[in-house]
């Protein structure tokens, strides 16, 4: 057997669709998400909220509490590294993480370039803004994307702008002439191979997730009406009043999404959600999003 | 009049299964609902997050209809998470399960996903099936099958293992056919 090809990345991202990953900061709350029906568990030390109060650098997660996690769930367990930081990559390979996110959550370590992620046994999922952004991710041989929103803000309104802009952008580009899409490509600063191909089938040949800012089950469904295939949550579980029925409640409505009364029934008596954070307060530093290119 | 054949849309590997059973041309019917198990010719049971499947079959009253339906001898092929819940024990951890097939069968049986890979089917055990074209087959975090019972036939191996079992109209497959262009396995469990 082959290991570690590239179909065998994406096929783990196929399998993952239609539900949510969960940020986890230990072992208990691995639990509590794996419980709760979440399909895979994001590793991490502190939720986005946490480092955004905090400041400071952020790093990857000690390797100790990965492990705690891997051996407490037996749903894929995934963790962060810094962009352009292929050393913390390697560390998390080593511990075999099923998914590595190379994610602007972190504080970059590389202002240039990000990893290059083909030679990696693990798979990568990688944020983006955009359509340019997503390709040259898969370029750099992601196997997973979701489009970044804003972390850590319990506000879905960048997370919609970005699924917009980049499902809108597809469309426009299954409506060019061929000769239009080298242009276009040079635009996007996207490679050309994976331009004609998204305009070709009209889809990006890697799933695309949702994240950032995701806080109730309607704002799950909406992700998904908008395009997304699954949903990250991060903060919004575990900074919530009740993360147990606030967990199990995402799960549902990311299942349901297409049926507004179970969404009405799932999304009641479920407390108080996250507080939110008002984009246009945040300061360009604070916004994380704008991490990457 | 072509098959219906409906795909249990909860969580996981669906949308592959469906492209390839509407590229077979049979008509496909996400299931989510529990009215859409009524009047299907075939079930698919898609690879995923077993746990998460079976928290929401049981949440939203699938698990009975669908346990009928599989036993009534409706067609149904099962892969990877599928396969896991048609067998009678499951390990590592032990949970619930339809038990439709006599066998025993680990979970994650080949490790995490960075001993994911892709291969070919011994093709002596395929041979009967599907002739002199080996079957591909593409493992992710799969389920290992550690023992087969008597009623259970052994339709595909890879390095002496058993990778995909029938009993009666259920074919269960460790590994993902839906992810390939190899199209076999649909056609032979559906006709």
């Amino acid at each position: 057997m082959e290991t570690s090809t590239f179909a065998a990345k994406v096929g783990l991202a196929e399998m993952l669709k239609g539900g949510v990953i969960m940020d986890v900061v230990d072992a208990h709350q691995a639990r509590i998400a794996e419980e709760a029906g979440a399909c895979a568990v994001m590793a991490l030390e502190r939720v986005p909220a946490q480092i955004r109060k905090d400041g400071g650098v952020a790093r990857a997660s000690d390797p100790g509490m990965i492990k705690d996690i891997q051996s407490t769930v037996s749903i894929p367990v995934m963790a962060k590294c810094r962009i352009g930081h292929f050393m913390e990559a390697r560390i998390l390979e080593a511990l075999e993480v099923d998914f590595i996110d190379e994610s602007e959550v972190l504080t970059p370590a590389d202002e240039a370039f990000h990893i290059e992620k083909t030679d990696f046994k693990v798979p990568f999922v990688c944020g983006c803004t955009d359509l340019g952004e997503a390709l040259r991710r898969i370029g750099e041989g992601a196997a997973l994307l979701r489009t970044k929103g804003e972390a850590g803000t319990g506000n879905i309104v960048e997370g919609v702008r970005h699924l917009r802009t980049l499902h809108g952008h597809i469309r426009r580009l299954t409506q060019m002439r061929p000769e239009e899409l080298m242009t276009e490509a040079k635009e996007i600063g996207a490679p050309f191979a994976l331009v004609k191909q998204v305009a070709e089938t009209g889809r990006l040949p890697v799933p695309n997730f949702a994240a950032g800012g995701i806080a109730t089950p309607a704002d799950a469904a909406l992700c998904m009406a908008l395009g997304a295939e699954s949903v990250f949550v991060g903060s919004g579980i575990f900074m919530s009043d009740d993360p147990e029925r606030r967990a199990k409640a995402i799960v549902e409505a990311t299942t349901y999404w297409q049926d507004p009364a179970k969404l009405a029934e799932i999304s009641t008596g479920l407390g108080e959600a996250m507080p939110g954070l008002e984009i246009d307060r945040l300061g360009d530093s604070e916004r994380l999003s704008q991490r990457g290119w | 009049m072509s098959k219906t054949i409906g795909v249990l849309a909860l969580q996981g590997g669906y949308q592959a299964h469906l492209k390839a059973l509407d590229t077979c041309g049979y008509k496909t019917l996400a299931v989510r609902e529990i009215s859409d198990l009524r009047n299907l010719d075939g079930l698919v049971l898609p690879g995923g997050e077993s746990t998460t499947q079976i928290k929401l079959m049981k949440r939203f009253g699938h698990w009975s209809v669908i346990d009928e339906l599989v036993r009534s001898g409706c067609p149904t092929l099962a892969t990877c998470a599928g396969l896991i819940l048609a067998a009678s024990h499951v390990t590592q951890p032990s949970q619930v399960s339809f038990g439709w097939l006599d066998m025993d069968v680990t979970r994650n049986g080949w490790g995490r996903q960075v001993h994911s890979g892709e291969g070919l089917a011994d093709l002596e055990s395929t041979r009967p099936h599907f002739g002199d074209d080996p079957l591909k087959l593409l493992f992710i975090r799969a389920p290992r099958i550690q023992r087969v019972g008597q009623r259970v036939d052994v339709l595909a191996m890879t390095n002496g293992e058993a990778v995909m079992v029938r009993q009666g109209a259920l074919i269960a497959a460790s590994f993902h056919p839906e992810l390939t262009d190899d199209l076999r396995v649909h056609r032979l469990t559906f006709g």
